[in-house]
């Protein structure tokens, strides 16, 4: 009798199992479908306004990438904003996290929860405050008020990562440097900096990310500059060209190839014994 | 250093100083700046003045409410369904990943890697009148000979909730992690039933997730006006539409920014509400 339970039971545990990865098959299918739509279209060989239908195959939107007008200083724009943002809001951030983890001073509650509210306000908030303060402030919008808006929320992303990375650090490696004779700064270049350099990298990349990946915020902000993203707005209402997921296509294995690297690196460097 | 080392009491606020007034300067200024703005009165033609008028509010909730509560009701729809879709796929991957694991995870945040604005194009695309998706519901008389999925409310949720999905599935996911095993094995020789194992046990514990997930994908989701405006009709416009276009087409300050703070108060009280359902201690811990 008991047999026939135990039977059962693992009939119901190897059935349960598999109606799991089945199902969590048909999620990741239905995650990344509409990425290989993306990717599919950028081959699409469209005959009207619309890359909505397929049509046929061709390289050439691969080759003229660049054929629509105006993509190629959108593009330009998004990454340039996104290089400085994503540094200079992750150089922001770092201080930021070093102060909230390794200090206890005064205000350090009200520091978190500053941290903390950007990242949890609508961003069709953040993009209309900032939009009122440049209206009021007589700014001209433009380059810089993008610039501005990227690295105000970037900088919290910033943070949050290298804080995560700060927190589980052991402080007696310091400790030892500076028996040793070193003094603060060198303490830092020496043991602290090497140690953080993946979280520091991980928020680079975060930040490069969220940056060029912005609509809203961007869209109050940019007066009649466009980024790509604005780009991709402006072209869905007249018909979106198939450049665009050529670009889009780009970004995306441009991304997961980092991604891919960044874990390949971390895992090598753990197992060497680094991290 | 040697100065720092004679004041380091002063140290912290150096580190803090650049980031904090930053954020001070283009965050809490500018929602100064937003809150003066809803309070002015005039119109575009005469310029605006700041004249304590209240009744921009009251009009914004009379006039708008619909878009309120529709921002609410789908913001709501999409999380509960990405909650309900990716819980799963969270526990598997914690509790059966094992070395695919990161792998996995990377599929999880591939959306992410490209523009928001393009998958939703994407999804323009299957969903469109004689796309794949709506033919086979023709077939199968799911949806009826004239009926559509582009420019519904069904689009727009269902943009809504894959867009944000992976904001609830990777906290799910790092909360189920951080489950010990033997705890779901105890649990399962006292209730000898696995399924009461998992609502007493595995789901208590990951409640943490749960949370976090819920107000990661409400709050983003219930500003949102993309995908209404990519995917739905006019007559699925949430309050970020309107929002968008008093400030940048209409250019009515006063109106859409007592909307924006009309929509962030709405959301706190929902997110209270939500606090006050589960339990505070989960919000706070």
């Amino acid at each position: 009798m008991s047999g026939v339970m135990d039977l059962g039971g693992r009939a119901w545990a190897l059935a349960r199992r598999n109606v799991l990865a089945a199902y969590s098959v048909l999620f990741f299918a239905y995650l990344l479908l509409p990425i290989a739509i993306v990717i599919a279209f950028s081959f699409n060989n469209p005959t009207g306004r619309f890359n909505y239908v397929w049509q046929g195959f061709t390289w050439n939107n691969w080759r003229y990438w660049d054929g629509v007008p105006g993509l190629r200083g959108a593009i330009e724009l998004s990454l340039e904003i996104a290089v400085i943002a994503s540094l200079v809001a992750t150089a922001l951030g770092t201080l930021v996290a070093l102060a909230l983890v390794r200090y206890g001073f005064r205000g350090r509650g009200a520091t978190n929860l500053l941290i903390f509210l950007p990242l949890s306000t609508p961003e069709i908030v953040l993009g209309a405050s900032l939009l009122t303060l440049f209206l009021n402030a007589n700014v001209a919008f433009g380059f810089w008020t993008i610039l501005i808006a990227h690295i105000m929320f970037c900088i919290s992303f910033a943070v949050v990562t290298v804080k995560a990375r700060l927190v589980g650090f052991d402080r007696h490696l310091e400790e030892a440097a500076m028996d040793l004779g070193a003094n603060e700064w060198a303490t830092f270049q020496k043991v602290t900096l090497p140690l953080i350099a993946p979280a520091i990298l991980a928020a680079l990349l975060l930040c490069f990310a969220i940056s060029i990946d912005d609509f809203v915020v961007t869209y109050f902000n940019s007066g009649t500059r466009i980024t790509f993203p604005l780009f991709v707005w402006g072209s869905a209402r007249i018909g979106a060209p198939p450049q665009i997921n050529v670009i889009g296509t780009a970004i995306f294995v441009v991304a997961v190839g980092l991604m891919v690297t960044n874990v390949l690196v971390q895992n090598r460097r753990g197992k060497r014994g680094l991290v | 250093m040697g100065f720092l080392h004679r004041h380091r009491g002063l140290t912290p606020y150096l580190l803090l100083a650049p980031g904090v007034v930053w954020l001070g300067l283009f965050f809490l200024v500018p929602l100064g700046f937003l809150a003066y703005q809803s309070l002015e009165s005039g119109s575009i033609d005469f310029g605006y003045a700041f004249s304590w008028s209240w009744g921009n509010y009251w009009n914004a909730i009379r006039n708008y409410r619909g878009h309120f509560e529709r921002s609410l009701e789908y913001a709501g729809i999409a999380t509960v369904l990405a909650l309900v879709v990716s819980y799963p796929v969270a526990y598997w991957i914690a509790f059966r990943g094992g070395r695919w694991k990161n792998l996995l995870l990377l599929f999880i945040v591939a959306p992410f890697f490209v523009t928001y604005l393009i998958r939703t194009l994407a999804w323009q695309t299957i969903l469109a009148d004689h796309g794949l998706v709506v033919r086979t519901l023709h077939h199968l008389h799911v949806l009826g000979s004239t009926g559509r999925l582009l420019n519904t409310a069904t689009a727009v949720v269902a943009g809504i909730t894959y867009n944000f999905l992976p904001f609830m599935a990777l906290p799910l996911y790092v909360s189920l992690e951080q489950i010990d095993g033997r705890l779901i094995e105890a649990a399962e020789d006292l209730y000898a039933s696995r399924w009461k194992a998992f609502l007493r046990v595995t789901l208590p514990l990951s409640l943490p997730g749960v949370v976090a997930g819920t107000l990661l994908t409400f709050i983003p989701a219930a500003g949102d006006f993309i995908n209404a405006q990519l995917l739905g009709s006019p007559t699925n416009h949430m309050i970020g539409n309107v929002i968008q276009s008093k400030f940048l087409e209409l250019t009515d300050y006063p109106a859409a920014a007592s909307m924006s703070f009309v929509l962030m108060a709405a959301i706190i009280v929902a997110v209270l509400a939500y606090a006050r359902a589960v339990g505070t201690e989960q919000l706070t811990g």
